[in-house]
């Protein structure tokens, strides 16, 4: 079985309301065993509600599996990478340390690196991996392109990541505004990172960014 | 005596909150469950479809129920998570009596015996100090026909006029103004219709937290091209990307509704064919908003003039908009008011009663529409009926068989309620569904209170809080281990499936109070053999009220996935017998509805729509020198209400452990307190101490806490008991208040753990 080839996963972060249903429901995937191979962070929370769910990308060339000196981290013909083969894994941490987007985690008790691996179980049988199905503002969605550009006119998938002089291709597509996305279909890590705003490739959307409260005594 | 029998350490030892993790068969994510059951979730009014994985009578886990069409599978984390309140090393499976000889307060009691002794505590009661002596508190997270039966057993049984419900605490400042403005108190559109409307205003409501589904659904309709207006003194994660975000000062929700409308006046966007022809009233609340320039409403309302003038003018030139709101304007002193200023900026675009254009409360409980339309609040009959309209008596008391002279009148909301024990003039209550000690405000009276009654009877599945104090705890049911209706936040009635059976003795809620029922010698009436037959007599008792359920039928619901009512056995205006769907939309241009007999599409004799002026009137205790912040409370999305269940579910504690005191770092600062270090919050009736939460997402001169905790973490020990005079609903949005960094840290943090 194969996760069927026009079926996709979206993340739009501007929607994400950091309720965590995603992460607690990646717990109940049948494989998962009661854990969760995803995580949930605040970007600033002393400044923002701004949260971004952290799935696997799912690279076309995976930076974590380049680096696996035991060869645990293995991508199945569907563009689908694995998490890592416990007979293999040695626990080294290299692929948390390279993965770009800051996907793996290291269990140091289990001695073993694990991460999101799109709810195999049911995404090969065409079911929606856990976080998608029940996330409730739907910044994760897995379907059809057709059904997400009929969903999301504001936006366009894109699923080119600029890191310095380091491109990735992701079989995950990030949402993008579409007039960003027209300018430039790729998503410039690093300058995103810069904190002079004019070389921004993504500006994170939000009311608070010109203080509501600049009036308000104390 | 209603002290409580043992220290709080002893107790919390055997009955928790504890918090639960996966064990047995739920640890196992690939145990095969023997059926799935689509059913519903047992917290919040949204009320997602869930299928929930069955296994040796223990719910294992769930798998997302897509087809629903409200939810399509998705879920909040309370939702993922639900599962794990069943077999619960919490969970009540025996009644247990007050014995403070005991080790942890409690001590079994045989189920039979237990409803004995209640029995004749309540006999001794009412025959010492009269019927009325008993008073009853209901919840709005039972099934609509639990809250049906509630109703009538108080009436009927127990023939005391004292009932009440927690919905008291959530839905009546929104029900109120419903009845003042429209004769019918229900969202008006389907969600569904939000998807595509070109203004949404959201008014205090932290939906993302608070009712997560609906996201969703505002998102669609900003992908449609939607503008989001939110107004809230926090800027939560539905106001962090909206396109306007009006932060309000607590309690100035009014004025800030009148200046809107005022300059909606000014600019003549108003549909004024709409205006004439459907609804009255107009120029008084215009001759009212006069006063409300922006400047004026700035000033009072601490919202920017240009922000007001912004909204004005979305608002007044949108062809389409869906106006909701939810407690953050209804929980205050003024919030039928609130409510009311909502509606007006509505009523006064004609933007109601069409596809793409409506108006919605959000309702807080599982049933906190339904819980409200059949009889277990103070002054109601089944069917919306007033308790204090002779017709409407001597319907009820036919269907109920009983002489209308032997239905009592009107009762008191659920805090005189508590004031009536103050005075000695109730010395029994029985609660079931409610925690009043955790939820009502200033709980140093309520705790009081509950220390003054000479018998107090709780049913529920864990030891609440409040059940500290009672007598006698008989053991009730959980959400699964029952079938019914509820009606969620829509107005669509949908169907309660029953999981698994209840473990020991643990009962059904409704086959405990029919057994009280007979065991107090008045079994008439009180003979159900299961809910569908106590459905089919309360959708009697509903025909021909305002919340007419008589058409619904549980093979109806399942059909439909849902019915919104009203929906007729009897088509109203041919008198014929139909099969009729319901009403998804209410108030649809030349619709017919049995009040206004097809003189307009209201619920008024004249078929119109009522404008009410909605007077701005400071909050009661509002901030002032000695007390200059504002204090406002409000959830946090892993727990629900009280915290009885979420505060027992592992996965859901850790998300969120204990509660905080959000603050704005200027105020921080100002007052020595960093992010994570302990602080005291004061008011005129207590203090507690918190870790503090810094963050800019808060006005300044605000604080937030939310109330899910007990004892020394709740909240409520510091908010004031003014209440709405109308709706009753208490205050809980604001108060002065004043913070100071702790000495050190609280003496619970070496004794409890985070969730008790």
């Amino acid at each position: 079985m194969a996760k069927p080839d026009y079926l996709h996963f979206f993340i739009d972060p501007n929607r994400c309301i950091g309720c965590q249903a995603c992460v607690q429901a990646c717990t109940e995937c049948e494989t998962h065993r009661g854990e969760s191979m995803i995580h949930l962070e605040y970007v600033d929370r002393a400044h923002s509600v701004q949260t971004v769910p952290v799935v696997c990308m799912h690279c076309e060339q995976p930076t974590c599996a380049e680096v696996c000196p035991a060869d645990a981290i293995k991508r199945t013909g569907d563009g689908v990478v694995q998490s890592a083969r416990k007979p293999r894994c040695i626990a080294c941490g290299n692929c948390v340390i390279a993965c770009p987007f800051g996907v793996p985690e290291l269990y140091e008790d289990r001695q073993i690196m694990m991460k999101c691996d799109m709810c195999y179980d049911r995404s090969s049988v065409g079911k929606k991996p856990m976080c998608a199905a029940v996330c409730p503002s739907q910044a994760l969605f897995f379907g059809t392109r057709e059904q997400i550009e009929q969903l999301r006119p504001m936006s366009t998938p894109v699923n080119r990541f600029q890191f310095g002089r380091q491109t990735i291709s992701t079989r995950v597509f990030m949402m993008m505004p579409r007039e960003l996305a027209a300018r430039r279909p790729y998503v410039d890590v690093t300058a995103a990172m810069d904190d002079r705003p004019r070389e921004r490739a993504i500006v994170l959307t939000q009311v608070g960014a010109d203080d509501p409260f600049a009036d308000v005594k104390v | 005596m209603a002290t409580i029998p043992a220290d709080d350490l002893r107790i919390i030892e055997r009955f928790g909150p504890h918090s639960s993790t996966m064990t047995g068969a739920r640890l196992s994510t690939s145990a095969e469950p023997e059926r799935l059951v689509k059913t519903h979730c047992c917290f919040c009014g949204q009320q997602c479809g869930v299928q929930l994985k069955v296994r040796d009578n223990e719910v294992i886990g769930f798998e997302p129920w897509e087809e629903f069409p409200f939810n399509r599978g998705m879920l909040c984390p309370k939702g993922v998570k639900r599962y794990l309140q069943g077999a619960h090393p919490d969970r009540l499976t025996t009644a247990v009596r007050r014995d403070p000889a005991s080790a942890h307060g409690f001590s079994p009691l045989a189920y039979d015996d237990a409803i004995a002794k209640v029995a004749s505590e309540i006999a001794r009661i009412q025959a010492t100090y009269g019927t009325s002596a008993m008073g009853v508190l209901s919840g709005a997270s039972l099934t609509t026909e639990k809250t049906y039966l509630m109703g009538k057993f108080a009436r009927v049984c127990l023939r005391t006029p004292f009932i009440d419900y927690n919905g008291r605490l959530c839905m009546v400042s929104a029900g109120a103004a419903n009845k003042k403005a429209f004769g019918i108190d229900r969202t008006t559109n389907p969600w569904s219709d939000m998807v595509g409307t070109e203004v949404i205003w959201v008014a205090g409501s932290n939906v993302a937290e608070c009712s997560p589904i609906t996201t969703n659904y505002v998102w669609q309709a900003r992908e449609q091209g939607a503008r989001i207006i939110v107004q809230d003194p926090r800027i939560t994660p539905v106001a962090r990307t909206c396109d306007l975000y009006l932060p309000v000062k607590p309690g100035r929700d009014a004025a800030l509704f009148a200046g809107v409308l005022h300059l909606m006046i000014e600019h003549d966007w108003l549909d004024h064919e709409f205006i004439d022809t459907f609804t009255v009233g107009f120029d008084e609340i215009a001759s009212y908003c006069r006063q409300w320039t922006p400047a004026k409403t700035a000033e009072v309302s601490g919202v920017p003039e240009r922000s007001i003038r912004q909204a004005a003018e979305w608002w007044g030139t949108a062809r389409t908009s869906f106006l909701f709101h939810a407690r953050g304007i209804e929980h205050h002193s003024n919030g039928v008011q609130n409510a009311l200023g909502t509606i007006n900026l509505v009523l006064a675009t004609g933007r109601i009663g069409k596809p793409k254009s409506g108006y919605g409360t959000i309702t807080g409980q599982a049933n906190g529409q339904g819980g409200r339309e059949h009889g277990q609040k103070c002054d109601q009959l089944p069917g919306w009926r007033d308790i204090v309209n002779p017709e409407h008596r001597q319907y009820i008391a036919g269907i109920w068989g009983i002489d209308e002279k032997d239905l009592p009148g009107p009762g008191v909301d659920a805090y005189e309620l508590f004031r009536k024990i103050d005075t000695g003039e109730i010395k029994g209550l029985l609660s079931i569904c409610f925690n009043p000690k955790v939820s009502l405000p200033d709980s140093a009276f309520i705790t009081r209170c509950l220390e003054k009654l000479e018998f107090y009877v709780a049913i529920d599945f864990f030891l609440n809080d409040t059940a500290w104090h009672a007598d006698v705890v008989l053991p009730g049911s959980l959400q699964e281990e029952d079938e019914g209706t509820v009606t969620q936040v829509e107005g669509r009635v949908i169907k309660i499936n029953k999981a698994i059976d209840c473990p020991g003795d643990a009962r059904q809620d409704w086959r405990i109070i029919q057994d009280l029922a007979r065991a107090l010698g008045r079994g008439h009436g009180f003979t159900f053999t299961e809910p569908r037959e106590i459905f089919d007599e309360l959708r009697r008792a509903s025909k021909g009220g305002v919340a007419d359920y008589s058409g619904i039928t549980y093979e109806k619901i399942e059909r439909q996935m849902g019915v919104f009512w009203p929906c007729y056995s009897e088509d109203p205006e041919t008198g014929r017998v139909v099969d009729h769907a319901g009403t998804p939309r209410l108030f649809e241009r030349g619709s017919y509805n049995p009040v206004a007999k097809g003189k307009g599409p209201f619920y008024f004799p004249d078929g119109k729509a009522r404008f009410n002026v909605a007077e701005y009137r400071p909050p009661v205790d509002d901030a002032d020198g000695e007390y200059p912040l504002f204090l406002t409370t409000g959830r946090v999305v892993s727990h629900f209400l009280s915290g009885t269940q979420t505060r027992r579910i592992g996965p859901l504690v850790n998300q969120y452990p204990e509660p905080r005191i959000e603050m704005h770092p200027r105020l921080a600062g100002k007052l020595g307190i960093r992010d994570g270090e302990w602080a005291t919050a004061e008011t005129r009736r207590g203090a507690i101490t918190l870790r503090a939460m810094v963050v800019t997402t808060i006005r300044p001169d605000t604080i937030f806490i939310p109330y899910h905790w007990p004892r020394e973490k709740s909240p409520n020990r510091l908010t004031i008991a003014a209440q709405d005079p109308i709706s009753k609903i208490p205050q809980y949005k604001v108060c002065g208040c004043r913070v100071r960094k702790a000495a050190g840290e609280p003496a619970y943090a070496a004794t409890l753990e985070p969730q008790q």
